[in-house]
């Protein structure tokens, strides 16, 4: 090439800049794109004002932190589906992971003779166990979809159910007891007066905020939910980043099992069990797209604080326990028509 | 200011004057040969390219300009020949950084992720990071606002890229290909998908780059653009290189000339028997428009009559044959199709009212590919397989069995998938179905695209005989030789019918009417 055509500029100003200083740069005080994260906040405050009306106790601070509670394990499932399916993919293996990952660890540490346990490992190695579960099943995941090229819904369809089989099989169908403490700590500790849970909790969507919103890595997952093809030509190693997230996510829902272990001080076969619905929900209704390339993470956060929150509400206000589930089902649907309302767009 | 790879950089001091100059040309591709197959999309063609000129590269479909562009882009190696740039060898086709900093093209699909911003877009995977290796945003958009403004592309680079139109995606896929360092830019067929305004907008600002030292190699159908843009022309015929002349010294009869060949306006055709004026009217097109896509198509076709529709993509022929088979509903205007008006978009009524429809592309709407041959051309008469509901196997087999004779497919056997079928017998398939419902009008886009000589002259003689027992035929095709067979045909061009050609015109005033240009001018 011609010397003159590839030298650098310092600082980028044309021999003859067409367009006057002002004219160049606009800034919108608040871009657009920048509301839709939160558009579910005006809902969560009248899910909150409604709460306080049918029962003073709704915000009290107990209340609050039970709620926060009682969500932090099944938002990281949350979280962990939102990175996947901004990134276009589905992983419905989550619930699943959700419940073996802790289950192989506590088979593993659990005394013998006290139930299913085997007890080949001391109690110390339960979290390790966990974790190492958790990213093996997220490298299968990414083997068949990534490596193979086979429909991700369908492969974490069925790594969904051979998972559940597992945990039922090494359980036995029974619940495991008597975990070591390692195991239940982070699930039932309190720090700074509120459960570790919770800081845990917000520690990663915090975490999740800022690598999907301020590193490459995080973007590129954008890039390649929105065109895959395009993204390529940009240099992004879209295989590479396609397993990462994959493992990745059953990370976290290993993480999630982790918590809702040592809260319950137990392992139970159906751990996580149809969590998944609830999962995709809560991200859809906030704001997740589920065709990839669009969502953030405190979107999918307000969804499933929402959902909760009114699951609270209905508590409080006396609704009995067999007509809840009936009731979820018609909040989800309600959450979403709202959201679609409020989005102005079809949730494709 | 901190200094930055990839940003715009500064362009050489404008230039007065033409573009003749003595610097090695800034891309040349020699003696090119590229095959697909048994198909040479490439023959010996070459082409260069010298600094600071617009440079078109023109011919008609197949004539190998995609192949030459994805050449040139590094994309695909040539079997035989050579690419330079700046007079040194090509890089390999791995390195792709090295192409991005000698060329870049905008293609007609877009390479823009719509969800992120004008300035993600930009700067994707090479964003700014601050000292905490996170990505600074604020830097980044300044930085893409910097390189917008130093093209002068008046776009608010914190807008997702998917609400821009498709002319300023244009300038900012043309503002990221230079922010790589690329100072020659392939624009193919850019103004496709513009208007009027919005052409003579990317016009001058393509004049305003070259001044800034920027190369352009223009791709387009419309031969008036490459006499507005161009200072040199390159026609390819057939995978070969047939001329390259400053565009001053060349006049457009020549240059359609060089386009069609010689030996395409020999071939004789008989003119077909003029249709009696008493001939009942099977389609009455009156005041047909859908906004800017057609407008106020007026069209008769009697019985026995085949009336063509000619343009080329984008000039809205495609869309008006749909409307009329009820694939896509006018915003304005009626359509009657022999005596009944059947509901605008929808086919089921237009097959009731007698259209039978060949569509656009056999492999997205024309086929079911792994279903029979028997399934695929009996689709649209299910009432003819049996009763209430239920499809009668032998029955059908027996309806495909004659529709296999009549038309000539080569298969084993009605129940045979059509996906093994070739590309002509898979048009002869759809085909057969169109004429299964035994229509009053026939409406055919391009139906003989992609097959072979003779299941194309198989195709158009069928056509005539359908005609010959009293049917009406519309066809909407840029291809001569279906064109030819047709007793009128009416040309579009951005929409608008603005040439009638009576059957025995000449292909030099065909192709001249479809690219807009007035050959006595």
């Amino acid at each position: 090439m011609p010397d003159s055509t590839t030298a650098p500029a310092t600082t980028g100003h044309p021999p003859s800049p067409p367009a006057p200083e002002e004219a160049g740069r606009r800034r919108p005080a608040i871009p657009l794109a920048r509301l839709r994260d939160f558009a579910l906040v005006p809902a969560i405050i009248v899910i909150a004002i409604v709460g306080q009306i049918v029962n003073p106790i709704f915000l009290q601070s107990d209340n609050l932190i039970n709620i926060l509670q009682t969500m932090s394990e099944i938002s990281l499932l949350v979280l962990a589906q939102t990175l996947v399916l901004v990134a276009g993919r589905m992983d419905l293996s989550l619930e699943s992971t959700f419940g073996l990952a802790p289950g192989v660890a506590a088979w593993l540490t659990v005394a013998a003779g006290t139930g299913p346990g085997l007890g080949l490992l001391p109690g110390a190695w339960g979290i390790p166990v966990t974790l190492a579960v958790g990213v093996l099943i997220g490298a299968v995941n990414a083997l068949f979809i990534v490596r193979f090229g086979l429909n991700g819904f369908i492969v974490t369809l069925g790594m969904l159910i051979v998972l559940r089989g597992l945990l039922t099989g090494i359980s036995g169908g029974q619940t495991f007891f008597n975990l070591p403490e390692s195991m239940t700590y982070f699930g039932s500790a309190m720090w700074l007066g509120v459960p570790a849970s919770i800081w845990i909790c917000l520690l990663l969507f915090a975490a999740g905020i800022v690598v999907m919103g301020f590193t490459r890595f995080g973007r590129s997952l954008y890039a390649i939910g929105g065109n895959v093809d395009a993204a390529k030509a940009a240099g992004i190693r879209t295989d590479r980043v396609l397993w990462i997230v994959l493992i990745s996510a059953s990370l976290l829902a290993a993480i999630g099992g982790l918590l809702l272990t040592g809260r319950l001080a137990s392992v139970a076969a159906a751990q996580g069990d149809g969590a998944i619905f609830t999962v995709f929900a809560a991200a859809v209704i906030g704001g997740v797209s589920l065709n990839g390339g669009k969502g953030t993470v405190f979107g999918a956060f307000t969804g499933i604080l929402l959902l909760y929150m009114i699951q609270n509400v209905l508590t409080l206000a006396g609704v009995p326990a067999q007509w809840i589930q009936a009731l979820n089902g018609a909040i989800i649907l309600t959450a979403l028509v709202i959201s679609r309302l409020t989005g102005g767009k079809s949730q494709d | 200011m901190e200094e930055f790879a990839g940003g715009p950089a500064s362009p050489p001091p404008a230039r007065e004057g033409g573009p003749v100059r003595a610097d090695p040309p800034v891309a040349e591709a020699e003696n090119i040969t590229k095959r697909y197959g048994e198909t040479t999309a490439l023959d010996g063609a070459r082409i260069t390219i010298r600094p600071g000129e617009a440079h078109a590269l023109v011919g008609r479909n197949g004539a190998g300009k995609s192949t030459l562009v994805s050449i040139l882009t590094g994309l695909q190696a040539p079997d035989e020949g050579e690419v330079r740039f700046a007079g040194s060898p090509a890089p390999r086709l791995s390195d792709r950084d090295a192409w991005r900093e000698r060329v870049a093209c905008v293609y007609q699909k877009s390479t823009i992720i719509p969800e992120l911003t004008v300035a993600e877009n930009l700067y994707l995977n090479r964003h700014d990071r601050n000292r905490l290796g996170l990505v600074g945003w604020k830097s980044l958009w300044r930085k893409a606002a910097d390189l917008l403004e130093a093209w002068s592309v008046d776009v608010d680079v914190r807008r997702p890229a998917g609400e821009l139109g498709v002319e300023q995606r244009q300038f900012v896929e043309i503002a990221r290909a230079l922010s790589f360092g690329a100072r020659f830019i392939i624009l193919d067929e850019p103004t496709a998908q513009l208007d009027g305004a919005a052409i003579s907008r990317l016009f001058d600002r393509m004049r305003a780059m070259r001044e800034q030292g920027v190369t352009f190699l223009f791709i387009s159908h419309h031969l008036q653009e490459i006499y507005e843009i161009c200072d040199t022309v390159t026609v390819f015929r057939d995978a070969r290189h047939i001329l390259t002349a400053p565009v001053a010294d060349l006049p457009q009869g020549e240059l359609v000339a060089a386009m069609t060949g010689e030996a395409a306006g020999l071939r004789e055709h008989a003119v077909r028997p003029a249709v009696p004026e008493q001939a009942p009217v099977v389609l009455d097109v009156r005041g047909l428009s859908d906004g800017d896509v057609y407008q106020d198509v007026d069209l008769r076709v009697r019985a026995g009559e085949i009336v063509g529709l000619a343009g080329l993509g984008g000039s809205g022929k495609t869309e008006l044959a749909e409307a009329i088979a009820g694939l896509r509903a006018p915003r304005d205007g009626t359509l009657e199709v022999a005596g009944s008006r059947p509901r605008p978009g929808s086919v089921p009524e237009s097959l009731a009212a007698g259209v039978g429809f060949v569509p656009r592309d056999r492999h997205d709407q024309g086929l079911v590919p792994l279903m029979s041959i028997a399934d695929n051309t009996t689709l649209t008469v299910p009432e003819r397989l049996g009763q209430a509901g239920f499809v009668s196997g032998r029955r059908k087999d027996a309806l495909a069995r004659e529709m296999i004779t009549n038309l000539a497919i080569k298969t084993p056997g009605p129940e045979l998938p059509v996906s093994g079928l070739s590309g002509g017998n898979q048009q002869k398939v759809v085909m057969a179905r169109a004429l299964a419902s035994d229509p009053r009008l026939l409406v055919l886009i391009t139906p003989t695209a992609g097959v072979d000589v003779r299941s194309k002259e198989f195709l158009l003689g069928k056509v005539e005989e359908i005609a010959e027992n009293g049917t009406g035929v519309v066809i909407a095709s840029d291809e001569l030789d279906d064109l030819r067979l047709c007793n009128r045909v009416l040309v579009m061009f951005h929409g608008r019918v603005v040439a009638e050609l009576a059957a025995g015109w000449h292909d030099h005033e065909m192709v001249a009417a479809m690219e807009g240009v007035d050959l006595d001018a």
